[in-house]
């Protein structure tokens, strides 16, 4: 997996093979915090910081891990890292922006139970991308759910003044939407390949 | 999606109803909407939803029963980083386990047996129902749930295997003149098919409401 340049690592993950759209990663946040786009944004931004620092943190995990011969250990140490991270995230926005800190309410502890983040760290030790390619991998999974974020929460800012039949209404239109992007973002495919 | 929390208001609901409510009024899926994503992504094939249903519900019961009965010695502050730990001491197991059964189902689910770790189910069961009811009321609430989970993927399974294969666990049960669906197993299949049931669900819900 050397040959395979940073730059196509970061636009397979972010668009061709977009986490949200393609691999049904983090669909809970993708589904309900996607109501406006300022939280949207913020959200994909704490995402993204989040799965950096644990991709960095599980490139060294793995490496410690593969050297004390104790591979069944994987999943319970990203997940605490993960848990860890994420609780730093929170402790830093609730000290800079308490505004911010309420608007994403719930959502931000459950960063921990994003599965997009467990999957950064699981899908890099499956591929051997080497530091930087992580670094590009986890980089481009964050970017693509940003992505996803945002374009979901322009669509559903407009969606509040169309006259939604009763029966669709919330989940069931949300997810045709998110059917309709994930057709879209099927044109990437084919990509630097 | 935040977990519902309406059972922990009942006064004393009988052990069959703990069973019965997974099931369908407060099924997983269709109901709660949670747990969605290894719901999406591996429900391309009956099989496939059916042994991740099987390995989500195993592990959902097994760190029920653990953390009922670990309630009242789990200090409150560190609670959600106790259940995480032991759903995901039980996912190493059920993933090793199906890596010894079959290899290629292994291959099929992917990192997705891995990610039951972070299912929300799993988690809002912990924290909602178990972490506050006795073993044997948990059980029966994880095996209720549990199986309303399989329920649902399977669900979601068949109708994407259906259309989009032409088959139901590798049969052909199509003539060959069928055209498939193949979008129907692509990712947006399966935002699709979870939308029409959704909507099947609510349809039947409003109906009952009005009657």
């Amino acid at each position: 997996m050397k040959s395979e340049s940073f730059w196509y690592i970061f636009i397979n993950a972010s668009l061709i093979n977009n986490f949200v759209l393609a691999y049904f990663l983090g669909i809970c946040p993708f589904l309900g915090v996607s109501g406006k786009m300022e939280t949207a944004t913020k959200m994909g931004a704490a995402v993204t910081f989040v799965m950096i620092i644990s991709s960095v943190c599980a490139y060294g995990i793995h490496a410690l891990l593969v050297a004390i011969n104790a591979p069944f250990l994987q999943l319970i140490s990203y997940i605490v890292v993960i848990a860890a991270t994420v609780q730093l995230v929170e402790m830093v926005i609730k000290k800079m922006s308490p505004a911010l800190f309420r608007s994403l309410g719930i959502f931000l502890p459950l960063i921990t139970t994003n599965c997009a983040i467990l999957a950064v760290a699981l899908f890099q030790t499956a591929k051997g991308y080497s530091f930087f390619g992580s670094l590009a991998f986890a980089l481009g999974a964050g970017v693509g759910f940003t992505l996803a974020l945002i374009l979901m929460a322009g669509v559903r800012e407009q969606l509040d003044f169309a006259d939604v039949p009763k029966v669709v209404k919330g989940t069931v239109i949300t997810l045709l939407i998110a059917g309709i992007l994930s057709l879209t973002f099927m044109g990437f495919s084919g990509l630097g390949s | 999606m935040t977990p519902t929390k309406t059972t922990d208001l009942k006064a004393d609901p009988s052990s069959t109803d703990e069973f019965i409510k997974g099931l369908w009024r407060e099924n997983p899926v269709f109901v709660q909407v949670l747990g969605m994503c290894p719901t999406l992504a591996v429900s391309n094939s009956a099989i496939n939803a059916l042994a991740m249903g099987l390995a989500t519900a195993f592990v959902l019961i097994m760190s029920n029963v653990l953390v009922s009965s670990l309630r009242n010695f789990i200090p409150k502050q560190v609670r959600i980083a106790s259940y995480i730990l032991i759903i995901a001491t039980f996912v190493t197991m059920v993933d090793y386990a199906i890596q010894a059964i079959s290899v290629d189902l292994h291959k099929n689910l992917g990192a997705f047996i891995s990610l039951i770790v972070v299912n929300c189910l799993i988690l809002s069961r912990a924290e909602a129902f178990a972490s506050k009811n006795t073993i044997g009321k948990s059980a029966l609430d994880a095996l209720g749930m549990g199986l309303g989970f399989v329920f649902a993927l399977f669900c979601l399974g068949a109708v994407r295997e259906i259309l989009g294969n032409a088959s139901i666990f590798g049969i052909t049960v199509f003539p060959e003149s069928f055209q498939e669906w193949i979008i129907m197993i692509l990712p947006a299949g399966g935002f699709f098919t979870l939308a029409f049931w959704l909507f099947l669900f609510n349809n039947y819900k409003l109906k009952k409401a009005k009657a």
